[in-house]
C-alpha cells in the first residue's frame, strides 16, 4: 500500500503545484501598475538585465549555428549538385525551428535562471516580506516587470538570431564556398514566406517566452528560503523550462503545419 | 545619467530587433515591390503541373514577368485551372502563345516558360491560354522510353 500511496501523494502534490502557477500567473496579470513611467522604469531596468544582457550570447551563436547549417548544408546538398538551395534550407531550418527553439533554450539558461536565483535571494534574505511590510506590492514591484520583460525580449532576440544566423550563413555559402548569391536569396525569397515562416517563428517565440518566465518567476517566489532551495529552485527552472519549450515546440508546429 | 545610458540601450535593443524585422522580411522572405506590383490575372489549364507551387515564376525568354497565383482542379475537365498574375507593364503577350511547364536545371524548381505566339491580339485581364504543355513527369518518360524499346524487338 505503501508505494501506491506515494504515487497518490505526488500526484496530489504535482496539481497542486500546477494549480499555485495558475494562480500565481492570474496574480501577476491582476496586479496592475499605479503610475505608466513608474512601471516604464521598472520595465526598462527589467529589459535591459533580461534582454540586452543576453544579446551577445544570442549574436554568438546565432552567428555560429547560421556558419555551420551553411557548411553542412553545403557538402550534402552539393553532392545532388542542388547547392544553391542552401539559402531555402538556411532560411527555412533558422526561422520555422533553430531560431525560436534555440534563442528559447538560451534565454531559459542565461536570463530565466538569473530571475530565479534573484527572487529567491530576495526571498531567503526577507526582502520580499519587507517590501510587504512597507506596504509595497510584490507582485506589482518584483514580479510583473520581469515577467513581462521576458515576453517581450524573448521575440526580439529570437528575430535577431535568425536574422544573424541567415547573415552567417551567407558569409559561408556565398562569400567562402562561391555558391552564386542570387540564386541563393532567390531561392530563399521563393520559398520562404513572411505571413507563415517569419511570424509562426514569432509566434512561437512567444509562446516559449510565456512558459520559461513563468516558470522561473513561480520557482524563485516558490523556492525554499534557503542557499540550497535557492540552488534548487534555479536548476528547476532550467530543466522544466528546456522540456516545456521542446514539447511545446512539437505541439505548436504539429498545429502549424497540420491541417486539422 | 545612470538611467539615461539604461534607457539608450533598451532603446538600440528594440531598434537592432526591429532591423532585423525588417530583415527577414525584406531580404529573406522577398517581402518587397513585387508582390505589390499592378498585375493582371490570366488562367490556363494543364492536363498536369507536376510540382508547379503557388508563387512559381512565369518567365518570357527567362525574364521574369509574373508568378503563378493560385491551382484548382477544374472539377469538370479533370485538369489543374492555373491562375496567374502577370505584371502590368507587360501587356503584348499574344493570345495563342503557349505556356509550359518546365525545370530548372536537374533537380531546381518548377516554373513556367512562355513560347511567344503571332496573334496580333493581346491577352488582358481574365484571358484564356488554350495552348498548353504540362510538367515532364519522369515516370512516364520512362515507361514511355521502356515501352518502345521491347515493341522494336
Amino acid at each position: 500500500m505503501k508505494p501506491i500511496q506515494a504515487a497518490g501523494v505526488r500526484a496530489l502534490n504535482t496539481i497542486g503545484a500546477f494549480g499555485q502557477a495558475g494562480l500565481f500567473l492570474i496574480q501577476v496579470m491582476l496586479h496592475r501598475p499605479k503610475s505608466l513611467s513608474g512601471a516604464m522604469g521598472l520595465l526598462m531596468k527589467q529589459i535591459y538585465s533580461v534582454g540586452v544582457l543576453s544579446l551577445v550570447i544570442i549574436l554568438v551563436s546565432g552567428l555560429f549555428i547560421g556558419m555551420v547549417l551553411g557548411l553542412q548544408g553545403y557538402t550534402i546538398l552539393a553532392k545532388f549538385g542542388s547547392e544553391q538551395a542552401v539559402g531555402q534550407l538556411l532560411a527555412l531550418t533558422l526561422l520555422r525551428e533553430l531560431g525560436p527553439v534555440v534563442t528559447a533554450l538560451l534565454f531559459a539558461g542565461r536570463a530565466c535562471s538569473a530571475l530565479t536565483a534573484e527572487i529567491g535571494l530576495m526571498k531567503a534574505t526577507e526582502q520580499l516580506s519587507s517590501l510587504e511590510m512597507m506596504g509595497v506590492d510584490p507582485y506589482r514591484r518584483i514580479i510583473a516587470p520581469r515577467f513581462i520583460a521576458g515576453l517581450i525580449c524573448l521575440p526580439i532576440l529570437c528575430v535577431i538570431f535568425s536574422a544573424v544566423g541567415i547573415l552567417g550563413g551567407e558569409f559561408v555559402a556565398v562569400t567562402w564556398l562561391q555558391i552564386h548569391g542570387g540564386s541563393f536569396w532567390s531561392l530563399m525569397q521563393q520559398s520562404v514566406y513572411f505571413s507563415t515562416d517569419v511570424v509562426n517563428g514569432i509566434i512561437k517565440a512567444f509562446c516559449f517566452a510565456i512558459a520559461t518566465t513563468w516558470i522561473a518567476v513561480f520557482q524563485g517566489y516558490q523556492c525554499e528560503p534557503t542557499s540550497e532551495g535557492i540552488g534548487k529552485a534555479t536548476t528547476r527552472t532550467v530543466v522544466l523550462g528546456s522540456l516545456s519549450i521542446l514539447a511545446l515546440d512539437f505541439i505548436l508546429t504539429a498545429a502549424m503545419i497540420g491541417d486539422f | 545619467m545612470k538611467s539615461k545610458q539604461l534607457e539608450l540601450m533598451v532603446g538600440l535593443f528594440v531598434v537592432l530587433g526591429f532591423a532585423a524585422l525588417a530583415y527577414l522580411a525584406i531580404q529573406v522572405s522577398g517581402l518587397s515591390g513585387a508582390s505589390s506590383k499592378d498585375v493582371y490575372q490570366i488562367q490556363a489549364r494543364f492536363d498536369d503541373i507536376g510540382g508547379l507551387t503557388e508563387r512559381a515564376k512565369v518567365s518570357i525568354a527567362g525574364v521574369t514577368v509574373g508568378e503563378v497565383d493560385s491551382i484548382v482542379l477544374d472539377k469538370e475537365l479533370y485538369m489543374a485551372l492555373v491562375t496567374f498574375n502577370i505584371y502590368s507593364d507587360v501587356q503584348n503577350i499574344p493570345t495563342d502563345s503557349s505556356f509550359a511547364i518546365l525545370t530548372n536545371g536537374l533537380l531546381g524548381e518548377k516554373y513556367v516558360g512562355v513560347s511567344i505566339g503571332a496573334e496580333e491580339e493581346y491577352l488582358e485581364q481574365g484571358g484564356e491560354i488554350y495552348d498548353t504543355q504540362s510538367a515532364l513527369v519522369l515516370e512516364n518518360l520512362i515507361s514511355q522510353f521502356l515501352f518502345e524499346s521491347t515493341q522494336g524487338d
